[in-house]
């Protein structure tokens, strides 16, 4: 992806969180000018379903993004790609979708299967991504008719079987996914699809739109945003993840810093610094995605300090009121695959 | 049980009200899609005020249907009906954002759903709701549906309830998992023939403990598991004899069951066509039947049993002579049709034509328009009518399938609740802020569970 401006996303995590909470977070975001709220699916006592929450969120914002986590290994790829298109109707087209694949034992035994590990996770990841990818196209664009002349409400031509099948060397029980969707092609055509870069090999690239990058410190970090970038081309947003802690109302960001576990790059200090370093990671990556330590009181400092800094460094592309997420990343709403010739030669979507 | 709020447990006794809820049903024929008025079926802002008109008149659910695979005609999809719906659930939690009282009811079938998945994300949305999710249980074993799916078409149709059942007392099991509001949750584990979990849950009970459950299936079986495990059964039998038969039978099994008599409330599926005067209504009817049912959904629908094409033949004129292509199971048909004695309905259905002088599209119309689970009539005489449901328990309210979106509700809210509650038939406010307040259900009883013990399905 080649742009000059970046996004700044944030994790809104939730858990114990009840509807007013979710509201209130989702609405501070987006005033605070944040292009997209994420909302984390690992497992966690309180932590309710992520796409729900987002759904929640959706008729309540206008402009903010909103991309839950979805695992890909122990859930049907049919509901997913439902609920994900689902989502992208009742957020007016902000919808994405950050790619995961549980690797838990606790996850495979909570639905009786045998856990999948190694490629395996990948190819979990591969095979749900290409089954959602397919059944949103396969209602074309315009196949509700609503044709009262000869009484068809759909074109049945614009319909398509997805017929899905894993690979031959797929490690885990293979499966097939017939088709069509049961829910009419997303507002945006295709979801923007996210995953973290540890998946990428055995997900191609050009299957997804975006890769969250993580490394142990903000200068590896940095290092790391290249080197993905190297690997995945162009058209791929590269997101970096940060870990934040921001002095505030008099209390050092040192004294809340425990809260991380240690395996993201983190930043403790002042707003100042924060704007600095987004800053320098704006320059390599085209977005950078928050975790702060307790939402409420970083993302009161963020919306106050750092997100008007960056704005006006000019290092932040300027939200698009009624847009889509793909507006957002800056990529064209793709025609469908299955998209008949006569119709648009130019055809084939993600 | 801790608290009776309705009636002795083993007497059933009226309580004299009734309620209603909303289906947006999203698919097949009885929406009307071809009129001017006619909106959107995927866009939010056609859920949203179907929700927010069912909410100002009182309702006490909002209810939608689960798609899991498109409703074919001659091995393609169906072309002539509304379809291409959202996921219920998701569609629900957005909802929940626009709406502070009226329950979510959310279609979910245990065939081609995981029981921890599930019970997480149903409780999902009974927190984010406040206590407003519920659960209507349907089952499925066609393999035809099971192709969209990993597991495939793996359940025997005479296996379908058992598996269901089993599914259900674990959800039960992992929403009452939480010893405290505050937890720890205790480990669940099943061993059963069909799956097998080991999960500790994360979420704590809601303000109504736990979804409400609905039921939809209808054979003794159906019956039997509604008895033994649901709140609320959608019922198919709304016309007023046949529903104070179904009211006793389910009374017999609630008890059969060792539920108090009322433990089920009852609500059929059911439609609305009301004007200021019986005249209107019935014109009304006329035009909605034309739309529901056109000349080429006419043909169409008797295209699904005979198996052929039926293009030629004139929807005004008699039922075909040529006799269907007889096949037992049929891939293509879609669900509904299994084992359709093909040709013994096709002489059956071509007799009653010919004795009533019916034409196809009349035949048609009389077989799929709700004739039986609608109410038409002036908006007085109509909720006279519902007022003796309420008088004598037959029912305990009604799923309204409305004919129309987003529209379809203002008749109703605007004319016919006023005049249900000047009878005092129907709620004037919410009674909490809960579905299991709502429907004036009791708290409900712990599921019995063998604690840290495998059990067998």
């Amino acid at each position: 992806m080649s742009n000059i401006q970046g996004f700044l996303a944030i994790e809104l995590d939730g858990a114990g969180w009840d509807g007013a909470d979710l509201t209130r977070a989702v609405l501070v975001a987006e005033s605070a000018g944040f292009h997209a709220a994420t909302f984390t699916d690992a497992p966690a006592p309180g932590r309710t379903n992520a796409l729900q929450r987002a759904a929640f969120a959706g008729p309540a914002t206008r402009s903010i993004a909103l991309v839950p986590e979805v695992d890909t290994v122990y859930t049907e790829p049919f509901h997913v790609s439902t609920q994900l298109a689902s989502l992208d109707y009742v957020s007016g087209g902000r919808a994405g979708w950050i790619v995961t694949a549980a690797e838990s034992p606790e996850a495979a035994a909570a639905v009786g299967r045998s856990s999948v590990t190694g490629a395996g996770l990948g190819q979990e990841a591969a095979a749900s991504i290409e089954v959602s990818r397919r059944l949103w196209d396969s209602w074309e664009d315009g196949a509700v008719i609503r044709d009262v002349a000869t009484g068809r409400y759909i074109d049945v031509d614009k319909l398509h079987y997805a017929d899905f099948e894993t690979p031959a060397d797929f490690a885990g029980a293979g499966y097939s996914v017939k088709g069509p969707s049961i829910i009419p092609r997303p507002l945006q055509g295709q979801l923007p699809v996210l995953v973290p870069a540890s998946l990428l090999g055995e997900v191609p690239a050009d299957a997804v739109d975006g890769v969250l990058v993580s490394a142990p410190t903000p200068e590896l970090l940095a290092a790391e945003v290249r080197d993905v970038r190297t690997r995945v081309g162009a058209p791929v947003a590269v997101i970096a993840e940060l870990d934040v802690v921001l002095d505030s109302r008099g209390q050092a960001a040192g004294s809340r810093e425990s809260a991380f576990d240690g395996g993201r790059a983190a930043f403790a200090g002042t707003a100042a610094g924060l704007s600095d370093l987004l800053a320098s990671l704006l320059a390599e990556a085209d977005g950078v995605r928050l975790h702060p330590a307790s939402l409420f009181v970083d993302l009161e400092e963020l919306g106050r300090l750092v997100v008007p800094e960056l704005r006006r460094r000019g290092v932040l592309r300027a939200p698009v009121q009624d847009g889509t997420f793909r507006d957002m990343l800056g990529l064209e709403r793709p025609a469908s695959r299955y998209t008949s010739a006569t119709a648009a030669p130019d055809g084939a979507g993600k | 049980m801790t608290q009776h709020t309705r009636a002795k447990s083993d007497v059933f006794m009226p309580s004299g009200q009734i309620q209603f809820g909303v289906f947006f049903q999203g698919v097949n024929s009885g929406t009307i899609w071809k009129a001017a008025e006619s909106g959107s079926q995927t866009d939010f802002e056609s859920f949203r005020r179907i929700a927010q008109t069912a909410e100002r008149g009182l309702f006490a659910a909002f209810f939608l249907g689960e798609g899991l695979r498109l409703r074919e005609h001659l091995g393609r999809p169906h072309a002539l009906d509304v379809v291409g719906r959202p996921d219920a659930q998701t569609m629900l939690a957005a909802l929940a954002s626009v709406t502070k009282n009226i329950g979510l009811v959310a279609t979910q079938n245990t065939t081609y759903n995981d029981p921890a998945d599930l019970a997480h994300r149903l409780a999902s949305l009974d927190l984010i709701s406040g206590g407003r999710a519920a659960w209507n249980i349907v089952t499925t074993d066609n393999a035809w549906t099971g192709a969209n799916f990993r597991r495939g078409g793996y359940l025997d149709h005479a296996d379908r309830y058992k598996h269901a059942e089993a599914f259900v007392e674990t959800a039960k099991r992992i929403w009452d998992s939480w010893e405290s509001p505050d937890g720890p949750a205790r480990r669940v584990l099943h061993e059963g023939q069909h799956y097998t979990l080991d999960v500790t849950p994360r979420l704590p009970r809601s303000a109504q403990y736990r979804p409400v459950l609905f039921q939809a299936g209808d054979s003794p079986e159906g019956r039997n598991f509604a008895a033994r495990q649901a709140d609320v059964i959608f019922s198919a039998h709304p016309k007023f004899d046949d529903a104070v038969e179904f009211r006793k039978d389910l009374v017999e099994r609630s008890l059969a069951a060792g539920r108090a008599a009322n433990a089920v409330q009852i609500m059929p599926a059911s439609e609305f066509i009301l004007a200021a005067t019986a005249a209107e209504a019935a014109e009304k009817k006329e035009w909605v039947r034309s739309l529901q049912i056109g000349p080429q959904q006419a043909i169409a629908y008797l295209e699904q049993f005979w198996g052929r094409e039926l293009s030629s033949y004139d929807p005004d004129g008699p039922l075909p002579e040529i006799d269907p292509v007889v096949e037992e199971t049929s891939e293509t048909r879609g669900s509904g049709f299994h084992g359709a004695k093909a040709r013994q309905l096709a002489d059956q259905w071509r007799a009653e034509a010919k004795d009533k002088g019916l034409s196809i599209r009349q035949f048609v119309t009389s077989k799929t328009a709700r004739i039986d689970s609608t109410f038409t009539g002036s908006y007085t005489a109509v909720a006279d009518q519902l007022a003796e449901y309420a008088r004598v328990g037959a029912v305990d309210g009604f799923n309204i399938s409305p004919w129309l979106i987003p529209t379809g509700l203002d008749d109703i809210v605007n004319h016919l609740v006023p005049e249900l509650q000047e009878r005092g038939v129907y709620p004037t406010e919410y009674r909490g802020s809960t579905l299991r307040e709502h429907l004036g259900l009791e708290a409900p009883e712990r599921f019995a569970d063998q604690a840290a013990e495998a059990v067998r399905a």
